[in-house]
C-alpha cells in the first residue's frame, strides 16, 4: 500500500532541472532504497519531501491528501520526518538524551513553559524504551558516539509519529558494527507500519536493509527493483546509465609512465595496489561515493598522506605535503564541487583561471595583467567559453561555463599528471563535450586522471577505466570494446573473474 | 527596467564619491573659511592616524578575518616609545624600531591564536585589545609618561622626547605653500599608496582576495591560506604601531588617555570604503576616501558650530547608511544581472 505517491515531480533552480517528473511511491512498513550518483537530484527530491525547497511542478500525495509543504516543520506534522545526513542537525549535542527526545514537543505552539525534568526524563525513557534504545536520557549527548547520536535522532523523528520517514546516508560515518544497531532499529521502525525511504551507496547497507529499490539518474527514477532477491547489480546499472554515446574514441598507446605508486594503501585496512600513469594516456576512475575516490585526489595532490605506499614522480620520489608542492612538482587537481573549491565568487573570469599561476604571471611582486588577460583570452577561445570578455564577473556565466574556467585553469598551464575530480559535474551535454574534447586533445603532452561517477562519462573520455572499491582498484580496462556489464559489476562490489584479468576485451 | 538597473548601477559605483562633491561643494558655500588649502589640510591631519589605522584593518578584512586590537595596538605604540624615551632614555630611531616590531609580534600573535589555535578571529582580538590596555597601564601604574614624573622605583624621569621624534608629528612641508603639508598627512598618503599598490598589482594580495572570497578554492589552488592570513595581521599591527608613534609625536608625551576613539573611527572608515565605486569588498582606495568622508563630514559640521557631542552620531549615520549602500544596492546588482 503506498503511504506516499509522488507525481511527475520537478524541480528548477534557475536554467538548471535537477528533478525532471520523478514517479515514486512509498509503501507502508517497507524500506524502499534510493540509489543515485552524485548529482542525480537525490537531496534534492529529499528537501522537497522534507518542506526545505518547494516543489516546482507536479504532484505529490501522503495518505490521499495532497501534500505540500511550506517549511520543515510543516512537513514533520503533516507526516514526513527526516534524518538527515549531517547527524548534528538531528541533535543538539550540549543537551541531554531526554532534552533531545522531547525538543520537537517543547518547540511545539502552546507547550509548557517551564521545563519538568522527572517528567521530561519519564516520557523520555518510554519513548527510548519502545525503540529499545539502550541509553541513559540524563546523559549528555556530546558524551555519546555517532552511532548512538544517529539513533536519537531517529528515535526523535519518531516521538512525531510520522508516516514516512526519510534517511540520509545515515551510515555514512558509521563501522559496521554500529551500523548494525541503526538497522535493528530500522527494523522495529518498519515493523510500525512506517514508510522508509533510505538513501544510501553502500551495497551491504542495501542488501541487508532493502524491500525495494529505486534509481535514480539525471532527475528521474530510471529503474524500481521490488522482486526478491533483489537485483542490485541491475539498480547499479539504472543508476550509473549506460547510454551509450556515438562519440568515436581511438584508445591512444601510452607513453612512457609519468607517475607510478607502489604498495599504495588508501585506508589502513584497505587492500595496497599499484597504478601507473603514462604520458599521453588518460586514464578514468569508476566507483561508488566512498569507493575513495576522493581521497586518491587528495593523496595526490599533496592534501592528505596516503596510509603506506611510495609515489614516483619522473624517476623522483613524490611525497607532496602541500598542494603548492604539489603544483610546483606539475600535479594540478581540479576539484569536485566547484561552488565551494573552485570558484572565487569575487573574481572575473581572469582572476579565477590564473589564480593558481600568479607566480607566473608576475615580475619580481607585481602581476602582469596583461599577460594574464592574454592567458585567459586564449583559453576562451580555447574551450569555446560564452562570455562578454575576460573581465566579466565568474558569476555572470551559466554553470557549464564556470565549469570550463574551472578546468580552463589547470589546462593553462603545462602539468606532468593533470587529475580532474568530477569534471562534468552540473554542466550540460554541450559544455562536457567541449571539456572532454579539449582534455583529449592536451592530453598527449602529460598523464591525465579523470574521476568520473558515471560510467558513460569515462567511456566518452578515457583510454583506460579503472574501477575503485573500497579504496582499491579492483579493476583495469582498457577502453576498446569494454563489456559493460562487467565494469558495472566490479563497481557495484562484485567483480567478474575475467574483469581481474586487468585486459578484458569482448 | 534596463535604465533603471543602469542607474541603480552608477548609483552603487558613484553614489558615494558624488555625496562627497556634494558634501564639499555644501559645506564650501554655507561655511565660510571650508574652502581653501589650509582647512583642507586640517581635514587631512584629522584623519591621517585614524586613515592609517584603517588600512591595516583594510588588510585583516581583505583575508575574510578583522582586527579589533588595532585601537590598543595604536595606545600601546604610544606608552611604548614615551617610555623608551623619557623613562629609558633611548634615541628615537631605537623607540621607533622598538614600536614597529612591538606590531609586528602583536600581529603574528594575533595570527598565530587565529590560524594555530582556531580562535575566532573576533574573540582573538577582542582578548588581545583587554591584554594590550592592560599591559601598557603595568609599566608606569597607570599614569601618563612625560619628563620629570616621579618613577613607581623612586626617582624622577629625566628623558625627553627628541626632537627629532616630535618633527615625526609636527613638521611641515612646503608645497605651494609654505609650512602647508604636516608630516602625519604625507606618512598616510604613502602608506595607502603601499597598500593599495601591495593588495590592488602584487600576487599576493590578489592571492589575500582570494582567501578573502572562497579560502578552499585559494588553498587547492597552491596559496598558503594561513601564512597569509598572518601576514595581513602583521600589516595591520605594524601599521597601527605606526600610528601610535605619530599620535605620540603630535602629544609630546605619554597619556594614557587619548587614542580612546581610534578603533571605532578606523573600522568605521574601513567598513564606509565597502561603499566606494561599489566595490562591495574591502580596498584600500575606498578605505582612504572613507577616512576623508568622516573628516570632511566633521569638520564641515563643526565649523557650521554643531556641537561636538554630536560626532559620534554623524558618525555611526554615515556608517549604517554606506552598509546599506554597499549590500542592499549591490544585492540588487547581483540578482539583476543575470
Amino acid at each position: 500500500m503506498a503511504v506516499c505517491e509522488i507525481r511527475h515531480l520537478t524541480k528548477d533552480f534557475g536554467p538548471n532541472r535537477v528533478l525532471r517528473g520523478v514517479d515514486l511511491d512509498l509503501v507502508a512498513g517497507a524500506v524502499t532504497v534510493l540509489m543515485g550518483a552524485n548529482g542525480a537530484g537525490k537531496s534534492t527530491l529529499v528537501k522537497v519531501l522534507s518542506g526545505i525547497h518547494a516543489a516546482g511542478g507536479g504532484t505529490v500525495t501522503l495518505d490521499g491528501a495532497p501534500f505540500a509543504p511550506q517549511s520543515p516543520s510543516a512537513a514533520m506534522r503533516a507526516g514526513i520526518a527526516t534524518v538527515h545526513q549531517s547527524i548534528d542537525d538531528g541533535v543538539i549535542p550540549d543537551l541531554d538524551v531526554a532534552s533531545n527526545l522531547m525538543l520537537d514537543r517543547m518547540a511545539e505552539p502552546g507547550a509548557a513553559l517551564w521545563l519538568r525534568g522527572r517528567r521530561m526524563r519519564a516520557e523520555a525513557r518510554a519513548i527510548a524504551d519502545t525503540m529499545q534504545l539502550d541509553l541513559d536520557v540524563s546523559r549528555p549527548v556530546r558524551d555519546l558516539t555517532l552511532a548512538e547520536r544517529q539513533l536519537i535522532a531517529i528515535a526523535r523523528a519518531m516521538t512525531r509519529e510520522p508516516k514516512v520517514l526519510i534517511l540520509d546516508e545515515p551510515t555514512s560515518s558509521l563501522s559496521a558494527r554500529e551500523a548494525e544497531r541503526l538497522f535493528a532499529l530500522i527494523d522495529r521502525v518498519r515493523d510500525q507500519g512506517v514508510a522508509i525511504l533510505y538513501i544510501s551507496h553502500r551495497m551491504s547497507d542495501i542488501r541487508r536493509i532493502a524491500d525495494r529499490i529505486v534509481a535514480m539518474r539525471d532527475g528521474v527514477i530510471t529503474g524500481t527493483f521490488t522482486e526478491k532477491p533483489l537485483d542490485t547489480e541491475g539498480a547499479v546499472t539504472a543508476m550509473l546509465g549506460v547510454s551509450m554515446t556515438d562519440l568515436d574514441l581511438e584508445p591512444a598507446t601510452p607513453g612512457a609512465p609519468v607517475l607510478t605508486a607502489t604498495g599504495l594503501r588508501l585506508a589502513p585496512d584497505a587492500a595496497p595496489f599499484d597504478l601507473t600513469l603514462a604520458k599521453g594516456e588518460v586514464v578514468a576512475v569508476v566507483g561508488l561515493v566512498g569507493s575513495g575516490k576522493s581521497r586518491l585526489a587528495s593523496v595526490l595532490y599533496g592534501l592528505e598522506r596516503p596510509d603506506a605506499g611510495e609515489i614516483v614522480l619522473n624517476d623522483t620520489p613524490y611525497a607532496p605535503e602541500s598542494t603548492a608542492e604539489a603544483i610546483r612538482s606539475g600535479v594540478f587537481l581540479c576539484a569536485r564541487d566547484r561552488a565551494s573549491n573552485g570558484v572565487v565568487p569575487d573574481f572575473d573570469i581572469t582572476r579565477n583561471l590564473t589564480l593558481p599561476f600568479t607566480a607566473r604571471h608576475s615580475t619580481g611582486w607585481m602581476l602582469r595583467r596583461r599577460s594574464e588577460l592574454a592567458a585567459t583570452r586564449d583559453m576562451i577561445d580555447r574551450l569555446g567559453i560564452v562570455c562578454q570578455g575576460p573581465r566579466d564577473a565568474i558569476l555572470s556565466l551559466s554553470g557549464g561555463n564556470q565549469q570550463k574556467v574551472m578546468v580552463g585553469r589547470w589546462l593553462s598551464q603545462v602539468s606532468e599528471v593533470l587529475i580532474l575530480d568530477e569534471p562534468f559535474q552540473g554542466v550540460d551535454i554541450r559544455a562536457r563535450r567541449d571539456i572532454g574534447a579539449h582534455i583529449r586533445e592536451t592530453a598527449p603532452e602529460r598523464a591525465t586522471l579523470v574521476l568520473v561517477a558515471e560510467l558513460d562519462e569515462a567511456v566518452e573520455i578515457a583510454d583506460r577505466i579503472l574501477v575503485l572499491h573500497d579504496f582499491t582498484i579492483v579493476a583495469d580496462y582498457r577502453n576498446e570494446g569494454l563489456d559493460l556489464g562487467a565494469v558495472l559489476a566490479a563497481v557495484s562490489g562484485r567483480p567478474a573473474p575475467e574483469a581481474a584479468e586487468g585486459t578484458h576485451t569482448v | 527596467m534596463k535604465s533603471e538597473s543602469r542607474l541603480i548601477d552608477l548609483a552603487i559605483r558613484y553614489g558615494f564619491l558624488v555625496l562627497l562633491a556634494g558634501l564639499v561643494v555644501l559645506f564650501s558655500v554655507v561655511a565660510p573659511g571650508f574652502a581653501g588649502a589650509y582647512s583642507a589640510v586640517f581635514i587631512f591631519q584629522s584623519v591621517a592616524i585614524t586613515g592609517i589605522l584603517a588600512l591595516g584593518v583594510t588588510c585583516t578584512l581583505v583575508v575574510g578575518g578583522f582586527d579589533l586590537s588595532i585601537g590598543s595596538v595604536a595606545t600601546s605604540s604610544l606608552m611604548l616609545s614615551a617610555y623608551a624615551m623619557v623613562v629609558l632614555e633611548m634615541s628615537a630611531v631605537t623607540a621607533v624600531i622598538l614600536c614597529l616590531v612591538m606590531g609586528a609580534v602583536v600581529g603574528l600573535v594575533n595570527g598565530i591564536l587565529i590560524v594555530r589555535f582556531k580562535v575566532p578571529d573576533l574573540l582573538a582580538t577582542l582578548g588581545m585589545m583587554f591584554l594590550l590596555i592592560g599591559l601598557q597601564r603595568i609599566p608606569t601604574e597607570g599614569r601618563s609618561i612625560a619628563t620629570g614624573m616621579t618613577l613607581p622605583g623612586g626617582g624622577t624621569a629625566e628623558g625627553t622626547f627628541s626632537p627629532g621624534f616630535l618633527q615625526l608629528g609636527r613638521h611641515r612641508f612646503d608645497l605651494f605653500i609654505e609650512n602647508l603639508l604636516p608630516a602625519p598627512v604625507v606618512v598616510f598618503l604613502v602608506v595607502a599608496l603601499a597598500i593599495w599598490v601591495f593588495l590592488e598589482l602584487t600576487k599576493h594580495g590578489r592571492l589575500m582576495y582570494a582567501i578573502g572570497s572562497n579560502e578552499r578554492a585559494a588553498g587547492l589552488a597552491g596559496a598558503n591560506v594561513n601564512r597569509y592570513k598572518i601576514a595581513a595581521y602583521m600589516i595591520s599591527g605594524v601599521t597601527a604601531s605606526i600610528g601610535g608613534i605619530l599620535l605620540a609625536a603630535r602629544l609630546g608625551r605619554g597619556d594614557i588617555a587619548s587614542g580612546n576613539n581610534l578603533l571605532l573611527d578606523s573600522v568605521a572608515a574601513a567598513l564606509i570604503g565597502f561603499a566606494v565605486l561599489g566595490a562591495a569588498k574591502p580596498n584600500a582606495f575606498g578605505t582612504a576616501i572613507g577616512a576623508l568622508f568622516v573628516g570632511v563630514l566633521l569638520q564641515g559640521l563643526t565649523m557650521m558650530n554643531a556641537p561636538y557631542y554630536t560626532q559620534d552620531f554623524v558618525k555611526g549615520a554615515v556608517l549604517v547608511i554606506a552598509l546599506m549602500f554597499t549590500f542592499a544596492l549591490s544585492e540588487r546588482k547581483k540578482s539583476g544581472g543575470h
